[in-house]
């Protein structure tokens, strides 16, 4: 590369690669900055007349080395790192890696501290989807399904702001349970939104399912064959909406999931539309749990009762000498966690999220690596565009509903 | 040899009945399961347990840094199987040096991303993979960010 010639993430790799062949193939730059592209994602597409022949991602833009912070936080300290990997799932990451640490540490959560995660992680699936859905429809043309959707967004968001005091980066499940007690008043905010939001996704729906437009841009498009998905690494609704009935709240449940009551939607399709119909039932799906969540919500501490793990509460520690203590320990040295391994598993908004954690028997994780779903399902994209119209394209990235941030970590 | 923790395990005692001697050891520890495969045969016995034991998705491929301890590298692989719901963790052991390993791309294609993941940030490479560059960072960066003796603050001028 010549120095200074080039901005230094745009990659020569074009330039040492021999010429497309033919003569009327043409090689398209999509993104960085590319509004469709959901981040800075790069696509090198090339192109014979209006069809992409090949795809390559570019990827990395926004690689920011969270797995390496990691090794040098405590493991209550590095909660926080979750929350910015999948930054419209905060709440799905912090999960998958509370119950990693807690499975390394056999730590026993309390069931309201199990209810308030499921119902939480739900609204986040619901703010994921949500966002995925008004700009996929903004990609393909239909503006006003975008404003619909932030509008019900912003009063998850302020249901986060009120547990959490943040909107995005809530790092609201610390390990051992929650990190503030639910507040006052949370069940009739949760209740009002419940009993609105069935009635918004009707109105999504009749703004997209029958649309002539929509089904044109979104039907037989960005097919992909099942095996193909299952070898090239993807997870989660795409799945789904190829017929596969695969959920880790099902096939594996954690925190509880085996206690609710849900249905998996599925669809035979396998386009971008049956991709949409899939996650607009699993919208409703999860309103049904979080109504679950809220109604049999049990009494109870909301944190374990592991004093070496978990911090103590205030009063506690004017009154306690041996919470003073903990506290003091927990805050400025960490806790110990066994040496051991895990993996676990849950399915965010965007499919499977692992959280392997190393652990070598002191305060600060050896080594976490989150195998994130955006990852994989990028992964399948050039399969899915190769041979079809560059006006598809979009309808195609939108419908794998990836992050970058997630992507790249 | 097969630890008496994997005895009762269908994986283990499936890969030690396919190729005991590629089999080093491993360990179910908190409900998952574990195998320790000799770097030389990981090709051969991911073919075996996608196309025979049904594993058909790899989960993730990544590493671990044991720096000073030797071998220093663990390469390892998360295989999930949805027709019988079950989770398999294999890993290979590298020593120092110029670490490298076969590629099991022409197993899943989805290990194409992971493994250059893993080139990228820990300099492991991957022989017989189709595309090895780095993945996240550019391609004239200069060293392994992941490795543990690649320091986490400070700049090079």
């Amino acid at each position: 590369m010549s120095e200074g010639a080039l901005p230094p993430n745009v990659t020569v790799e074009m330039a040492e690669e021999p010429p497309a062949s033919g003569p009327r193939r043409m090689v398209l730059n999509m993104g960085p900055q590319h509004p469709s592209t959901h981040g800075v994602l790069r696509l090198r597409i090339e192109l014979d007349g209006e069809t992409v022949v090949r795809c390559q991602p570019d990827i990395g833009f926004l690689h920011t080395g969270i797995e390496k912070e990691f090794e040098v936080k405590t493991y209550q300290q590095a909660v926080t790192l979750t929350d910015r990997v999948d930054y419209l799932a905060p709440l799905s990451n912090n999960l998958g890696y509370c119950l990693a640490v807690e499975k390394l540490l056999g730590l026993e959560i309390p069931p309201q501290a199990q209810w308030m995660r499921v119902m939480l992680t739900e609204l986040t699936r619901l703010n994921s989807h949500l966002v995925w859905l008004g700009t996929h429809a903004l990609d393909i043309g239909a503006m006003s399904v975008f404003l619909y959707c932030f509008r019900e967004r912003e009063e998850i968001l302020r249901i986060f702001e009120m547990f959490s005091g943040q909107r995005m980066m809530t790092s609201y499940f610390r390990i051992g349970g929650l990190a503030l007690e639910p507040p006052r008043g949370w069940a009739q905010r949760v209740g009002k939104f419940v009993d609105m939001f069935p009635g918004r996704v009707d109105e999504y729906e009749d703004l997209l399912t029958n649309n002539r437009i929509w089904i044109g841009r979104t039907r037989g498009v960005g097919v992909i064959p099942l095996e193909d998905m299952l070898d090239l690494g993807v997870t989660g609704p795409m799945l789904r909406a190829a017929g596969l009935k695969i959920d880790a709240r099902k096939d594996e449940p954690y925190s509880g999931y085996e206690r609710f009551d849900f249905e998996v939607p599925t669809r035979a399709e396998n386009d971008v539309y049956a991709r949409y119909q899939v996650r607009v039932e699993e919208m409703r799906q999860s309103t049904r749990i979080v109504r679950q969540a809220m109604d049999g919500m049990p009494a109870g501490p909301w944190k374990a009762d592991a004093p070496h793990v978990v911090l103590p509460d205030r009063e506690k520690m004017k009154t306690q000498m041996e919470a003073l203590i903990y506290h003091f320990k927990i805050v400025t040295e960490g806790f110990r966690v066994p040496a051991g391994e895990v993996y676990q598993t849950i399915e965010s908004p965007r499919g499977e999220l692992g959280f392997y954690v190393v652990s070598d028997g002191t305060a600060q994780p050896y080594r976490v690596h989150m195998r994130t779903p955006s990852f994989g399902n990028l992964q399948a994209v050039p399969k899915m565009v190769e041979g079809a119209l560059i006006a598809d394209l979009i309808a195609s990235i939108g419908s794998t509903d990836f992050v970058l941030g997630d992507v790249d970590r | 040899m097969l630890p008496d923790s994997l005895r009762d395990r269908g994986v283990a005692l499936a890969v030690e009945a396919f190729d005991a001697d590629a089999l080093r050891g491993g360990r179910f520890d908190r409900g998952e399961v574990t195998l320790e495969i000799a770097p030389a045969r990981i090709h051969s016995v991911c073919g075996y347990l996608k196309y025979d034991r049904k594993f058909v998705r790899l989960s993730s491929v990544t590493a671990v840094d044991r720096h000073p301890a030797s071998p220093r590298f663990e390469v390892v692989y998360h295989l999930h199987s949805i027709e019988s719901n079950l989770r398999v963790r294999l890993k290979c052991r590298l020593p120092d040096g110029d670490p490298a390993i076969d590629s099991v791309a022409s197993v899943w294609r989805s290990a194409n991303w992971y493994e250059r993941e893993v080139f990228d940030l820990f300099g492991i490479r991957f022989t017989g993979h189709p595309d090895l560059r780095r993945i996240m960072l550019p391609d004239d960066w200069e060293g392994h960010p992941l490795r543990k003796d690649y320091p986490v603050t400070g700049s090079r001028v």
